[in-house]
């Protein structure tokens, strides 16, 4: 049975962009064991010479022609948009 | 203590297909801001992402070119990360199956020839343009969102700067060859990320690398390699440790600096994109793309030293952009020498692109007419020196090199007759030279032929007029 650490659920909701403090991450961190651990059972089975499912169809090369259809108009483009400037998205600057 | 440096470049190439990799929005560089994007692009709740064929063909075509092995099944997965460039907050890519593994290029570098692996070559969508304007906001521009791109991986067998750069030059050249992007740096279509390492001489294991970034010109990449070696030659030697990390290079300053501690491929969780089945691909496809892969520059460059006689160097240098060597065939097929048509392309037509910063395709020069003024010079009917005139005309305005050399009076002289009466007239002005040349001044020689070619307005055969000279000179 893995430990679920509440280094890693403060590491994994950064990548995921969410705030949380240290006591949800050491409540989350609870709950995320139980999870893990009950995916866990998964691996008594023998899968050795199973192929991984990604699909459930057995279908393959879905692929369109190379053909343009104009852009959207931008109005509509920046309809949903909070800020906007010379035509572009207005966003903070966040520094890679 | 010396080190070796080891660098491996990941090269992410534009296709110019006319659609985007997963939607029908139009793929054109230069479009206004945020005009060439559609729902797909900007990763409306419940769009689907249909793969595009061409892209698909192109990327195997590179692939080809570049001497990779195909996957013959193959899928694109999910990469997810959160940035302002890119509303989906994941990239579609292609993580453990790339259409392309295990290519080589063959790169010469003074003279040695080199072959330099390629990891893998996988198909992927580029993200927004974003631009920051320094006061705390970035303006984002979807346009770019969704292009076709490849990215192709080279193995860590770089040891140099230069090498790096003739790797760069072969790659952009083999691209260009095949016709599936314009890698032009300038717009982005080709761009170049470097990871550099360094390690004892003899040690086996790499060092810690670090990946720099926006190098937007062959020469940055030479010199931010060239840069960041001595950085971290320096850290080693005052017993420092390399960071894993990202550096940008500084345009202005020439250095790199820090961006980023670099994340582990695990921190982007990639999966199989569930909105995408994988691709098969059968012996039929594969050859009939095989089948569209033109001649190769490796390939015109051999037939060029074999057939055309030119020098392993030319023919190298003449391959490099296809717009030259495209020009070039043409100009010897209309009938020019292939040597000078070689030395007129590498010599005044480069310094006139240069020069006035154009392209080749932006001048008024044609083959019809290099080849034409080339065979003027052939056949003795104009000089080199008058033939930079007429190279000028032609270049700049266009028409026939015939009809220009009439039209000005270039044609050369070289009835002999006449050429006597300059050259008698020059020995009756100028004693003193004769003097001097019968003196053992050399020299002498070249002020009477300077005097005679201003007479003539340039116009006399030179071999000619240096044969007379002498034997009218014999006679005094």
């Amino acid at each position: 049975m893995a430990k679920m650490t509440k280094e890693e659920v403060i590491e994994v909701a950064h990548l995921a962009r969410l705030a949380i403090t240290d006591e949800e991450a050491v409540h989350f961190a609870d709950q995320l064991e139980a999870i893990t651990n009950a995916m866990e059972l998964l691996n008594e089975l023998d899968t050795e010479n199973v192929e991984p499912t990604t699909h459930v169809l057995q279908m393959v090369n879905v692929l369109r022609e190379d053909k343009s259809v104009p852009g959207l108009d931008r109005e509509l483009v920046l309809k949903n948009v909070k800020e906007h400037e010379a035509g572009q998205v207005k966003v903070p600057t966040i520094l890679e | 203590m010396n080190f070796e440096t080891i660098i491996g470049l990941e090269v992410h190439v534009e296709l110019k297909t006319e659609s985007k990799m997963f939607s029908p929005a139009p793929n054109h560089f230069g479009a206004e801001p945020n005009t060439n994007t559609n729902v797909i692009d900007l990763g409306y709740p419940g769009v689907l992402p249909v793969v595009n064929k061409t892209a698909v063909d192109w990327a195997m075509k590179a692939a080809l070119a570049l001497n990779c092995e195909i996957t013959r099944h193959t899928k694109f997965d999910r990469k997810n990360y959160f940035y302002p460039d890119n509303p989906k907050a994941y990239q579609i890519s292609q993580f453990d199956q790339p259409i392309g593994e295990h290519g080589w290029v063959e790169i010469e570098v003074n003279g040695e020839k080199k072959r330099i692996g390629i990891t893998r070559l996988h198909m992927e969508e580029d993200a927004g343009k974003l631009t920051h304007t320094g006061n705390g906001h970035s303006l984002v521009d979807f346009n770019r969102q969704g292009t076709p791109l490849i990215e192709i991986v080279s193995e860590p067998d770089i040891r140099t700067a230069d090498e790096a750069y003739a790797y760069l030059e072969k790659i952009k050249a083999i691209i260009q060859y095949t016709g599936v992007s314009d890698v032009r740096m300038e717009e982005g279509s080709l761009r170049c990320d470097a990871n550099i390492s360094l390690r004892p001489y003899g040690q086996e294991q790499f060092g810690t690398k670090t990946e720099l970034k926006n190098l937007n010109s062959f020469n940055y990449v030479r010199k931010g390699i060239e840069h960041e070696q001595v950085r971290q030659e320096q850290v080693l030697l005052s017993g420092g440790i390399i960071e894993q990390e990202t550096r940008r290079y500084d345009e202005a300053t020439g250095k790199t600096l820090l961006m980023r501690v670099k994340e582990g491929s695990d921190d982007y969780r990639y999966f199989p994109e569930p909105d995408l089945v994988d691709i098969v691909i059968d012996d039929a496809w594969l050859e009939r793309v095989r089948a569209e892969i033109p001649e190769l520059p490796d390939a015109r460059k051999a037939r060029y030293v074999a057939e055309l006689g030119l020098s392993s160097y030319d023919a190298m240098v003449l391959t490099l952009a296809k717009p030259i060597s495209d020009f070039f065939e043409a100009t010897v097929d209309a009938g020019a020498d292939a040597k000078l048509a070689s030395n007129w392309l590498m010599g005044e037509v480069s310094a006139y692109m240069n020069a006035e910063q154009k392209e080749l395709s932006e001048t008024a020069l044609t083959p019809e007419g290099l080849a034409g003024m080339i065979k003027l010079i052939s056949d003795g009917t104009i000089s080199s020196k008058i033939a930079k005139k007429v190279f000028k005309e032609l270049i700049e305005k266009g028409g026939d090199a015939n009809d220009i050399v009439k039209a000005k009076g270039l044609v050369q002289i070289s009835d002999e007759n006449t050429l006597r009466e300059f050259v008698t007239a020059a020995l009756d002005n100028n004693p003193q030279s004769i003097e001097d040349f019968k003196n053992g001044k050399d020299r002498a020689i070249g002020f009477l032929v300077g005097q005679i070619m201003k007479q003539t307005k340039g116009q006399a055969n030179p071999p000619l007029l240096n044969k007379i000279l002498l034997e009218e000179i014999a006679k005094r």
